[in-house]
C-alpha cells in the first residue's frame, strides 16, 4: 500500500509519532524506534548542566528519524519563535512543534501566541507544526499562514485520557486542509485507532509509551493500531444503522 | 570578570574565546547551540568570540520530551 504522509519536503510511511520524554532508561529507544518502524519524534531544547553533562538525548535517536524538536518552555510567541530558531541552529532539521503553555493546571495551548509565532515560523521557513487546542477558526488561520499540519489535542498531556476532544477534532479534519495529527492525551492504542479512522493523518503520544510497563511492546502496539486505523479509513467504513440487517440470506430456510 | 551562565553568574579568572569556554567546562561541542547576548553564534564563530565582562551566555541541548 503506498499511502504516504507528506509533511513539508518529507514523505513518512509510519504515522505514529513518538516523544522522547518520561523514559526512565532513554537507552530503549533505539530499539523502541526500531521495532515500530518509528520515522518522527518529538525532542525539547533544555539548558544544558555544567555541573553533571548528562548524555545528550540525540545519542539514542537512530539516523534517519525525522526530528521534531518543540519549543516547549515558551509562554508567548517571542519565547517560541526564539526556541525554534535556537532549535534549528542546533543542525538537525527545520521541523519545529509550536507548543505554547502558559496554563500549568492543564497545559492548555494558548492558541493566540501559537498562531503568532506560526505566522513568524512559517516566514522564516520552518516546517511548522502548532500544538492547538481544536479550535476552526484558529486551524483556518493556521493553514492561511502556511503551517504544515495541525496537531490538535486529545486530552491535556501526560493525562492518558483519551480522545475527549472527538467532535471537535472531527471537524477540524471535515474542514482544514491539512494532515490533522492527534497530539496529546491519547493513552491507549484503540483511541489511536479510533482517530485514524476518523481520517486524521498521524498520531503523537509521548506519555502512553514511555509510562508503559513496557515501551518498546507498546510502541508496537500504537504502530500497529494506527495502521490499522489508517486502513480502516482509507477502506470506508459501513453504515451505521439503528435496527438490525442480517448478514445471512433471509430465503432458503429449512421448513 | 563575571558572566552569566544558563541563568547563574560566573567568574573568568582569565580572558577566553567561547570556544574555550565550552571546552574547560566539558561541554560537547557537537550537539549544543549557544546563544551570546541573545544571538545566536554559528559554531564556526565560536573561536572569534571572545568573553567580556557581563555577556550573558545561554547553552542549550535537545533532551527527552514530546
Amino acid at each position: 500500500m503506498t499511502d504516504k504522509l507528506k509533511i513539508g519536503e518529507q514523505e513518512i510511511t509510519n504515522r505514529f509519532f513518538t516523544g522522547t520524554g518520561k523514559h526512565s532508561n532513554d537507552s530503549i529507544i533505539p530499539q523502541l524506534v526500531h521495532e515500530s518502524g518509528i520515522e518522527v519524534v518529538t525532542v525539547a531544547l533544555r539548558r544544558v548542566d555544567l555541573t553533571s553533562p548528562e548524555e545528550n538525548i540525540l545519542h539514542h535517536i537512530p539516523k534517519g528519524c525525522i526530528l521534531l524538536p518543540n519549543t516547549s518552555g515558551a509562554r508567548n510567541a517571542e519565547e517560541a519563535v526564539r526556541i525554534a530558531r535556537l532549535a534549528r541552529a542546533c543542525g538537525c532539521g527545520d521541523w519545529i512543534k509550536i507548543e505554547v503553555i502558559r496554563d500549568n493546571k492543564y497545559l492548555l495551548p494558548d492558541n493566540y501566541e501559537t498562531a503568532k509565532a506560526a505566522e513568524m515560523l512559517v516566514k522564516e521557513g520552518f516546517v511548522v507544526l502548532p500544538y492547538v487546542s481544536p479550535d476552526l477558526m484558529v486551524a483556518k488561520d493556521l493553514e492561511n499562514a502556511g503551517v504544515a499540519a495541525v496537531m490538535p489535542l486529545g486530552a491535556p498531556i501526560g493525562t492518558n485520557r483519551g480522545l475527549q476532544t472527538k467532535e471537535m477534532v472531527r471537524i477540524l479534519i471535515d474542514e482544514i486542509n491539512l494532515p490533522i495529527i492527534v497530539d496529546a492525551g491519547i493513552g491507549r492504542p484503540s483511541e489511536a485507532a479510533e482517530a485514524m479512522e476518523m481520517g486524521a493523518a498521524a498520531v503523537l503520544a509521548n506519555t502512553a509509551v514511555a509510562t508503559a510497563l513496557d515501551p518498546v511492546n507498546m510502541a508496537k502496539a500504537f504502530s500497529m493500531a494506527v495502521e490499522a486505523g489508517r486502513r480502516a479509513y482509507l477502506s470506508g467504513l459501513g453504515p451505521i444503522k439503528t435496527e438490525a440487517e442480517a448478514s445471512s440470506p433471509l430465503t432458503g430456510f429449512l421448513s | 570578570m563575571k558572566i552569566t551562565v544558563n541563568g547563574e553568574q560566573r567568574n573568568l579568572d582569565q580572558k577566553v574565546s567561547l570556544h574555550e569556554f565550552l571546552e574547560q567546562n566539558k561541554i560537547n561541542l557537537n550537539v549544543v547551540v549557544v546563544e551570546h547576548n541573545y544571538v545566536i553564534v554559528d559554531r564556526e564563530k565560536w573561536k572569534d568570540i571572545a568573553l567580556k565582562d557581563r555577556d550573558n551566555l545561554e547553552i542549550l541541548q535537545f533532551v527527552g520530551g514530546g
